[in-house]
C-alpha cells in the first residue's frame, strides 16, 4: 500500500511539473520573448484558460499528500515554514498579474503586471527546484520527525544545512532553466510569426545550458546524497532513467530544429517527467531522509496513514483522477491550435 | 503574544478573509445557473446579458477566492502540524477529495465558462455553468465535511502510533452534523450572492441606468433571496443550533450568555456580557423563549456554564456571545427586508418603490457580516477545542514554528491582503460602473423612443 502512494503521490507531483511548468515557464519568459502588447496579450492568452486548473494538481497533490502520509506534510511543512510563506506569496502575486493585467487598459498597470508575472514565475520555479533539492539532500529531523530550517546558514549541505545552500541553489537554477525551456517549446506549438521565432531561439539557446546543468546535477546529487544510487544497483533496469534523460534532452533541439514544435514539447515533458522519477527512485522508500542520522529519516512506513483509509482512498483516487484527465482532455481539445490577440471571452 | 494566541490568529485572518470570496462564488454560481436556465427556457437574450456581467464579477472574486485558498490548505500543515500528523489520515481525505473532485471541476468549466462561450452551443455553455456551480458547492461540502468531524467527531479509531484514522468511510461522510452545517452554510452564501446582485440592480434602478437587467437581477435575487432567508432559519438554522445543544452544551451556553443551568431559560436579544461577573448587563430578553427553541417547551432546563469546568470553556467568551448575536440578528433583519421585497415584486411595485430599493442597495455588506459571524461562532465555539473533545487547541499547533515567525508571516499577509482587497474595489467598481455589455443588443424600439 505504500508503494502504490507513494508513485501516485508521484505521479500527482509529475503531472504539476509538467503542466504548470510550461505556465510558470511561459511566465518567467513572458516580458523578454513577448515584446509588443499584442505579443504579450497573446502568450498571456496561451496559458489564459488553463494556468488555473493546472495549479489544481499542486493543490490536489499536497491534499493527497496530507493524506497519505501525515507525518511527512506536518513535518516538511512546518519545517519549510518560511520558504512556503514566500512560496504562497508568490503564487498570489502571480494568479493575479496573470488574471488582473488585461482589467484595465493602461500601459502603466500592465507593464507592472507584466513584471510580476515574469517575477513570482522565476522565483517560484527556482523556489521548486531548490525544494526537490533540499528534499534528495536531507534535513536534520529531530526525533519526533521534526525540524525547522533557516533561508541559509553557511550554504554548504552539511548536517545544518539551510534551505539554500550549493546544491539547492543548482537546484533552483536548473528547475528555472528547464521551465523556461519548456514554456518557450510551449509558446513555439501556440504561436505563430514573430513570437514563435523567438520561442524557439530562446529554446535552443537555454537547450544548451540546460544540457550542461543536468549533467553537472548527476554528479552533484550523488556527492550529496551518497546513497542515491542504492536503488539503482539493485534494479538494474532503472540505469534506462539517465538514458532516457540524455535521448529526451537530444529530442528537445533535434525536433525544434526541425520545426516540430510538438515533438520537441513533448520531449521536453519525457525530460521533467524522467528527470523527477530518477530523484524518487533514487529516494524510495524514504519521504524525507534526515541528514544527520538515517534513522530519523521520514519514511513511507512510518509516515503512512492507516490501512483502511488507504484502500478505500485508492476506489475514490483512480475516480477522481480519471474524471479529472477527461475534464484535461476536454477542456485542452477545446482551445487547441494557436492563440490570436483577437476579441473574445472576457479578461485577457 | 505567546504562539498558540498567534497561529490561531494567523489562521482565523487568513480564512475570514478568505471566505469572503468562496460564500459570493457559491452563492452567484447559483445565480447565474438560474439567469442562464432562464435564457435557455425563454430565449430571452437580457438573460444571457446579465448572466455575462455577473460573470465578470465572478471572474475576479473566484480569483481571489482561489490565491487566498491556497493558503488554507498549507496552514494545516505550517501552523498546526501537531493537529495535522494526528488527524492527517481522517482530514486529510476530504481536503484531497475537495481537490480532486471540486477543484479539478470547477477549474475546467471555468475556462470553458469564461472562455467558451463563443465555441459552445447555448446548451453547452449553461451545461458549463451547471459544472462550475457543482464544482463550488461540492468544494464547500468537503470543507464542511472536514470541519464538521473537528466539531463532532465520528467513525475514527486511534492506530497504535497515535494517530487517528476513518472506520467508515459513509458514516464520516453521513455524519448529521456535517449535514446541517453545510445546509446552514449554503443558504448562507446564496443570501451573500442575491443580496450582491439585489444591491446591483436596485443601484441601477435607483440610478435609472440598465433598467432592463436591473429588473432581472432584482426579480432573481429577490425570488432566491427570500428562500435562502427564510431557510436559513427554519429549518437549517433551527436544526443546527437543536443538535449543537445535544452535542455541544458549552457553545450554546456561551452563546447564548447562559451562566447558569435553568428551566425556563430566557433567550436575551441584547446585551453586554460580564464574564468576571457571570451576568448579561442591560439585557432585553424573553423568558422560557431558549428552552422552548431547544426543547420544545419552556419548561426545559437549558444546561449553563456553570455545568461546565471552567478550563473548558469557549475562549474568548465574549466574542462568541456576541458573534451569535450579530449572526442572528441580521438574519432575522434578512427574513424581513426579502420578505417585503418578495411581496413587492409579486404586486409588481418592487422596480418603483425607492424606499424598498435604497436598503436593498446598502445590505449587500451585511451577510458578509453575517456569514463571517457565524464562522466565528461556530469555530470560538468549538474551543479550547481543535477537535471536540479529543485534541486541543494547544496541542495542535506547530512547536517548531516561534511566535516571531508567526508575527512575521501575519504582517505579510495582512499586507498582501489589503492591497488586494484594494484591487478587488477598484476593479468591481468599474464592471459595475461600465454595466452590462449593450452592444450585441439590437436597440429597444421603446428606448430609442424615449431618448428621442
Amino acid at each position: 500500500m505504500g508503494f502504490i502512494w507513494f508513485w501516485l503521490v508521484a505521479s500527482m507531483i509529475v503531472t504539476y511539473v509538467l503542466l504548470d511548468g510550461f505556465d510558470l515557464g511561459v511566465g518567467i519568459l513572458h516580458p523578454f520573448i513577448a515584446k509588443t502588447e499584442e505579443e504579450r496579450t497573446i502568450s498571456v492568452r496561451s496559458i489564459g484558460p488553463v494556468w488555473d486548473g493546472n495549479e489544481v494538481w499542486l493543490i490536489a497533490g499536497g491534499g493527497t499528500l496530507y493524506f497519505a502520509f501525515p507525518l511527512l506534510y506536518a513535518s516538511a511543512f512546518s519545517g519549510f515554514y518560511l520558504a512556503l510563506m514566500v512560496v504562497l506569496w508568490l503564487l498570489i502575486i502571480r494568479g493575479v498579474s496573470i488574471e488582473l493585467r488585461s482589467q484595465i487598459p493602461m500601459a502603466v498597470w500592465r507593464t507592472f503586471f507584466d513584471g510580476m508575472f515574469c517575477f513570482s514565475s522565476a522565483l517560484l520555479a527556482i523556489f521548486f527546484g531548490a525544494a526537490l533539492a533540499n528534499v534528495i539532500r536531507g534535513v536534520p529531523l529531530n526525533s519526533e520527525g521534526y525540524f525547522f530550517l533557516p533561508l541559509w546558514t553557511n550554504w554548504l549541505p552539511g548536517v545544518d544545512p539551510g534551505i539554500l545552500d550549493w546544491y539547492t541553489v543548482l537546484g533552483g537554477v536548473i528547475a528555472l532553466v528547464a521551465l523556461a525551456a519548456h514554456g518557450a517549446l510551449y509558446l513555439a506549438v501556440k504561436t505563430e510569426g514573430n513570437l514563435q521565432a523567438r520561442a524557439r531561439m530562446v529554446a535552443q539557446r537555454g537547450w544548451a545550458a540546460l544540457a550542461a546543468l543536468t549533467l553537472i546535477s548527476l554528479p552533484a546529487s550523488m556527492l550529496v546524497r551518497k546513497d542515491m544510487l542504492n536503488n539503482y544497483r539493485a534494479f538494474p533496469l532503472a540505469f534506462a532513467i539517465p538514458v532516457i534523460v540524455l535521448l529526451a534532452l537530444g529530442g528537445m533541439i533535434f525536433f525544434s530544429r526541425k520545426g516540430e514544435d510538438r515533438k520537441a514539447f513533448a520531449s521536453s515533458c519525457v525530460y521533467l517527467a524522467i528527470m523527477l522519477v530518477g530523484a524518487a527512485v533514487g529516494l524510495y522508500p524514504r519521504l524525507l531522509p534526515s541528514s544527520n542520522d538515517p534513522a530519523m529519516d521520514i519514511t513511507v512506513a512510518n509516515a503512512i496513514s492507516g490501512p483502511h483509509t488507504l484502500q478505500v482512498g485508492l476506489i475514490w483516487w483512480l475516480l477522481g483522477i480519471s474524471l479529472a484527465l477527461i475534464y484535461f482532455v476536454f477542456v485542452y481539445r477545446m482551445f487547441r491550435g494557436k492563440v490570436s490577440a483577437g476579441g473574445e471571452g472576457y479578461g485577457h | 503574544m505567546d504562539a498558540l494566541f498567534l497561529h490561531r490568529i494567523h489562521f482565523g485572518f487568513t480564512i475570514t478573509f478568505h471566505y469572503l470570496f468562496p460564500q459570493l462564488t457559491m452563492g452567484l454560481a447559483l445565480v447565474m445557473v438560474a439567469m442562464k436556465t432562464v435564457a435557455l427556457a425563454t430565449g430571452n437574450e437580457r438573460y444571457n446579458e446579465a448572466a455575462r456581467f455577473w460573470a465578470k464579477v465572478f471572474a475576479i472574486n473566484f480569483l481571489l477566492g482561489v490565491v487566498t485558498g491556497i493558503p488554507m490548505e498549507f496552514q494545516f500543515g505550517t501552523n498546526w502540524s501537531q493537529f495535522s500528523r494526528i488527524t492527517g489520515g481522517v482530514i486529510g481525505q476530504p481536503l484531497a477529495m475537495e481537490g480532486v473532485f471540486a477543484f479539478f471541476l470547477e477549474s475546467a468549466f471555468l475556462g470553458l465558462f469564461l472562455f467558451g462561450e463563443k465555441r459552445l452551443s447555448p446548451l453547452g455553455h449553461w451545461g458549463s455553468a451547471v459544472m462550475v456551480w457543482l464544482g463550488s458547492w461540492i468544494s464547500g461540502f468537503f470543507i464542511i465535511v472536514t470541519n464538521a468531524w473537528m466539531q463532532h467527531p465520528v467513525a475514527y479509531r486511534v492506530l497504535p502510533n497515535g494517530t487517528y484514522e476513518v472506520t467508515s468511510f459513509w458514516q464520516f461522510f453521513l455524519n448529521p452534523w456535517a449535514w446541517l452545517e453545510y445546509a446552514h452554510n449554503m443558504s448562507g452564501a446564496v443570501i451573500t450572492g442575491t443580496f450582491v446582485v439585489c444591491a446591483v440592480g436596485a443601484l441601477y434602478l435607483l440610478e435609472n441606468k440598465f433598467v432592463e437587467h436591473a429588473k432581472i437581477f432584482l426579480r432573481v435575487g429577490v425570488i432566491l433571496g427570500c428562500i435562502a432567508c427564510v431557510t436559513q432559519i427554519f429549518p437549517t438554522g433551527d436544526l443546527h443550533g437543536r443538535y449543537m445543544a445535544k452535542h455541544q452544551p458549552a457553545a450554546v451556553a456561551g452563546m447564548e450568555g447562559l451562566f447558569h443551568s435553568q428551566p425556563g431559560a430566557p433567550i436575551v436579544l441584547m446585551g453586554q456580557i460580564d464574564e468576571e461577573k457571570q451576568t448579561i448587563d442591560n439585557p432585553l430578553a424573553a423568558n422560557g423563549v431558549l428552552s422552548f427553541l431547544l426543547y420544545g417547551t419552556r419548561a426545559a432546563e437549558v444546561q449553563g456554564l456553570d455545568k461546565i469546568p471552567r478550563e473548558n470553556w469557549p475562549q474568548p467568551l465574549p466574542l462568541l456571545y456576541y458573534a451569535y448575536h450579530i449572526m442572528a440578528g441580521l438574519g432575522t433583519y434578512f427574513v424581513l427586508l426579502m420578505a417585503v421585497s418578495a411581496f413587492l415584486l409579486w404586486r409588481g411595485k418592487l422596480f418603483t418603490a425607492r424606499w424598498a430599493l435604497w436598503p436593498l442597495m446598502l445590505s449587500f455588506p451585511l451577510p458578509y457580516i453575517a456569514n463571517t459571524a457565524g464562522w466565528m461562532t461556530a469555530e470560538i465555539g468549538r474551543q479550547p477545542w481543535v477537535v471536540y473533545g479529543l485534541m486541543r487547541t494547544s496541542q495542535g499547533y506547530s512547536k517548531y514554528v516561534s511566535a516571531g515567525s508567526g508575527l512575521f508571516t501575519l504582517l505579510g499577509f495582512m499586507g498582501m491582503y489589503t492591497v488586494l482587497s484594494i484591487l478587488f474595489i477598484v476593479l468591481v467598481y468599474r464592471i459595475i460602473d461600465q454595466g452590462p455589455d449593450l452592444s450585441s443588443v439590437a436597440p429597444d424600439p421603446q428606448t430609442a423612443m424615449a431618448k428621442a
